[in-house]
């Protein structure tokens, strides 16, 4: 199929092959699991069990709350030892609400577990709330609940899903090994999102990188006509949505829109996947492939992993450390996050933990930038790198911003191609990061202000509802007492008629 | 086995193999086979005026490093000292006593980047801010050229006599001659026709190889071309610059040529001859002083090759080159304000495309 060229991007060293090789093995479990309540993007779900209780495999853990958010299900059969707080899977080290979860050894699933016979005979919504109700978020990293996306049939005209299946970061082979090993599960799962969907247009975009992942989705898809698998040039940062669809529509997804905006859905290969198991098999998302690799670990590997293992338990299982890494980090070196020890648990978004060493992660300092611009022909997103990282080092936020910092997906093509070393996301992230605090302070000063004028519109109306009352008694005392003097006139008039004469008389 | 490695690191976590450093030093191996080509046609006052060109600019930047508190390992050795050091000795008359190199040395190091405030901050070009001031303020050292004598010939000054050329005491005998810009400037200006100036291809075709007088290393268009290449093929410059600032002369050129075949060369005189290349090339994709985007690249360059054009015709210096990259580089805030790449997802004016699909879906 004919794919249009983009501009910018990245070529870094793939080192795909320390774990490409490696067929997807499972995690023996771990002796406990530490479930985080919050593994996507949107509100936290709210614990559904006690200490103590009793789980089967695939049993509610916490519901969903509000219309961004997704539950969680126990990973294996056990004991729930409690509902505390543990470090989250995250930069900061920051402690998150969590079930901690002992495995009773059985990995029995709950007798509810039941899939569907026919998927293609439900209803579009029926697909989305049952892949809601498992918990499937978008397993490439960004965490969006999935079957939010799977419903913008009813906002968007839709005529494409897109299975991103480019996996452009260095190091991660997570989604190459599923597509090479389950592409008939990857199908089934991408013509259910599609049937929910109602599109009859299906790419399957792989980088050129994996041909065995290649070969098998296209032997997977043979069958149904409407799946195309597009073969992508390897370039970072491919797998970005807007880009992605790009490459293969030709077409740029307005800015500040979604890719729906030009009818086309995307979804990750693991999330299809995942799919799959919760419509054929009624599983919920309980456990993810997670690619753990770089130059300190001993045996780089694909590991299918309960959500809720340690990072620890992962490298254990390959071996440990060849040598003391410079570097642990969560996701592919690109875009991934620093992880600040190895006590932290797996979730749902996270496809690779890497362990870098110190040659893996050459330090620079930085020098001063010297306008090279080759930051400017890397961005994919057109943008002026070093001018926004000016501007950002004054503290002149809204110069940056009104360069394009909100249009800046954060994928550090920049800094990687930079000379003087220079940290450019980190500048970006750091202002995006201000001024979205600015944003809620002004929410809330407006917010405050607000309250502040209805309470004085309150005010006001119930002065004015006084003042009102009060004239409405005056004014009813007036009419009282002009509606008796009128009477007492009238009286006076009936009676002065009397009256009246004898004063004339009088006077007469 | 719990680690804690530094929380505030942040992405990415891959560099490519590349530096400040590595961008100087492949600039440098670039030029090396034109100022090699330089030392073997001059000799050694050649080799003396370049050594003491980039010590002082060596040592002035160190000094100036000093007074401003920075660190002498970074920044003495990024290269960016003996690459304007450099670049300002190639355009150098080969036989200038070796305190012209110095002070141009001084000028472009102290008044044409650190006061600008240092590496990346300066608005000129340091080489070019140097050469016109030397230009201006020593006229004679500053177009004295000799004819090449090569290294080791028989007519080449020994090394005792080109210590004395370098200090400037001129006890030797040598012949004095005129570039090919300067030569033809003269003739036409009493009166000569272009057909009787430049008699046949030959004078053209030693300007491309350099075997005439010139600067020490601007003579030989070709190696400064292969040079050029280099560059383009490491990705340390882009086609942009070099081939709007050719194109525009060569179109000038030509275009003035087919007017009046007499009095205006044709585009290839304009291109061998001079800093035509060695500027296109090296000058002009000075990533400090030049624009950003490859569309005002393109604007750069071409303002570059038609004030380079305009200046050797019309203004009172043969040798434009350095005049015409200072007052592009004073156009380089300019362009870069006016033209900027297309945001992904938003028009040229910045507003985000629209696509009827789903507009009414939308409302
Ligand atoms: S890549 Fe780095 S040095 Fe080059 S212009 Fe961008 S920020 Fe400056
Ligand atoms: S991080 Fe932002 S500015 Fe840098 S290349 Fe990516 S989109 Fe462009």
């Amino acid at each position: 199929m004919k794919l249009f060229k983009i501009r910018g991007g990245v070529h870094p060293q793939d080192n795909k092959h320390l774990a490409a090789g490696q067929a997807i093995e499972d995690l023996p479990m771990p002796a406990l699991l530490h479930i985080p309540l919050q593994q996507h993007i949107g509100a936290p779900a709210k614990p559904a069990v006690r200490r103590g209780q009793q789980v089967a495999k695939g049993e509610l853990l916490a519901l969903s709350q509000g219309a961004i958010s997704a539950p969680v299900h126990a990973p294996t059969s056990g004991r729930v030892m409690g509902v505390g707080s543990y470090p989250a899977h995250h930069a900061s080290g920051l402690s998150v609400r969590t079930v901690t979860l002992k495995p009773d050894g059985e990995d029995r699933w709950s007798d509810e577990i039941q899939g569907v016979p026919d998927p293609f005979a439900l209803a579009p919504e029926e697909i989305a709330a049952r892949v809601a109700a498992a918990g499937i978020v978008g397993m490439g990293g960004a965490t969006f609940p999935s079957a939010v996306k799977l419903n913008l049939r009813t906002r968007y005209r839709l005529h494409t899903l897109v299975i991103n299946g480019a996996e452009c970061e260095p190091y991660l082979t997570c989604d190459d090994r599923l597509m090479r090993e389950h592409a008939e599960e990857v199908i089934d799962g991408v013509r259910i999102m599609a049937h929910a969907l109602g599109v009859d247009r299906i790419i399957v975009a792989i980088e050129n990188n994996k041909p065995e992942a290649q070969a098998a989705m296209a032997l997977a898809a043979s069958a149904d006509p409407r799946i195309r698998i597009a073969r992508l040039p390897t370039r970072y940062p491919m797998g970005s949505e807007k880009h992605l669809v790009q490459s293969l529509t030709g077409r740029e997804t307005p800015a500040r829109g979604l890719t729906a905006d030009i009818g086309v859905v995307v979804h990750n290969g693991a999330t299809a996947f995942a799919v799959h198991e919760a419509l054929r098999w009624g599983r919920p998302l309980v456990s993810r492939v997670v690619t753990v690799s770089g130059g300190a670990v001993s045996r780089p590997r694909n590991l299918r992993v309960p959500l809720g293992a340690r990072v620890q338990d992962l490298l254990e299982h390959c071996g440990g450390f060849a040598e003391q890494p410079a570097q642990l980090i969560s996701g592919g070196p690109m875009m991934g996050q620093p992880l600040p020890s190895t006590r932290v648990p797996m979730v749902k978004g996270s496809n690779g933990v890497l362990a870098l060493t110190t040659a893996e992660v050459t330090r620079h300092e930085p020098m001063p930038c010297i306008r090279c611009a080759t930051c400017v022909q890397a961005c994919p997103c057109g943008l002026v790198p070093l001018d926004m990282a000016a501007h950002t080092r004054a503290g002149d936020l809204e110069g940056a911003v009104s360069l394009g910092l909100m249009d800046c997906i954060g994928c550090g093509s920049c800094a990687y191609v930079c000379p003087a070393h220079i940290p450019l996301v980190q500048y970006f992230n750091y202002a995006k990061g201000e001024m979205a605090a600015r944003g809620r302070a002004k929410q809330k000063m407006t917010e405050t202000k607000r309250l502040a004028e209805q309470r004085t519109a309150r005010m006001e109306a119930m002065k004015q509802a006084k003042r009102e009352a009060m004239a409405k008694r005056k004014r009813e005392a007036a009419a009282k007492k002009a509606a008796e003097t009128a009477e007492t006139d009238a009286a006076i008039a009936t009676s002065g008629a009397a009256a009246e004469p004898p004063t004339i008389r009088a006077e007469a | 086995m719990q680690i804690e490695t530094p929380a505030s690191s942040a992405g990415p976590f891959a560099h490519a193999r590349t530096s400040i450093q590595r961008t100087m030093s492949l600039v440098m191996l670039a030029l090396l086979p034109a100022t090699l080509f330089g030392f073997w046609q001059f000799g050694w006052p050649a080799i003396f005026l370049f050594f003491a060109t980039i010590g002082t600019a060596l040592l002035a930047e160190s000094a100036c490093l000093k007074l401003a508190g920075k660190s002498q390992r970074l920044y003495l050795l990024d290269g960016s000292a003996l690459l304007a050091g450099w670049l300002l000795a190639v355009s150098l008359p080969p036989w200038a006593p070796w305190w012209i190199g110095a002070i141009g040395a001084v000028i472009a190091v102290v008044v044409a980047k650190h006061v600008f405030g240092g590496l990346g901050q300066n608005l000129f070009n340091p080489a070019m801010v140097a050469r016109v001031a030397l230009l201006i303020s020593f006229p004679l050292e500053m177009t004295s050229y000799v004819q090449p004598m090569p290294l080791f010939s028989a007519d080449a000054p020994g090394f005792l006599q080109s210590v004395a050329i370098s200090l400037g005491q001129p006890g030797f005998d040598a012949v004095s001659g005129a570039t090919l810009l300067s030569h033809v400037r003269t003739e036409l200006s009493q009166g000569m026709s272009l057909s009787e100036i430049i008699p046949d291809i030959a004078y053209l075709v030693s300007g491309a190889v350099g075997t005439i007088a010139g600067s020490m290393g601007e003579t030989s268009a070709l190696l400064i071309l292969l040079g050029g290449l280099f560059l383009l093929a490491n990705r340390v410059i882009t086609w942009h610059t070099p081939v709007a600032m050719i194109g525009s002369l060569a179109i000038l050129a030509t275009l003035m040529n087919l007017y009046d075949p007499e009095h205006y060369a044709g585009a290839l005189y304009h291109i061998v001859s001079g800093a035509t290349l060695l500027v296109a090339f090296f000058i002009a994709t000075d990533p400090v002083t030049s624009p950003v985007s490859k569309l005002g690249q393109i604007v750069f360059g071409a303002g570059c090759g038609v004030l380079v054009y305009v200046i050797r015709t019309w203004a009172g210096y043969p040798e434009g080159v350095a005049f015409a990259i200072l007052l592009m580089n004073a156009c380089t805030p300019m362009i870069d304000h006016y033209i900027r790449p297309r945001v992904y997802g938003r028009d040229r004016r910045g507003t985000p495309i629209e696509y009827a699909d789903n507009a009414e879906m939308r409302q």
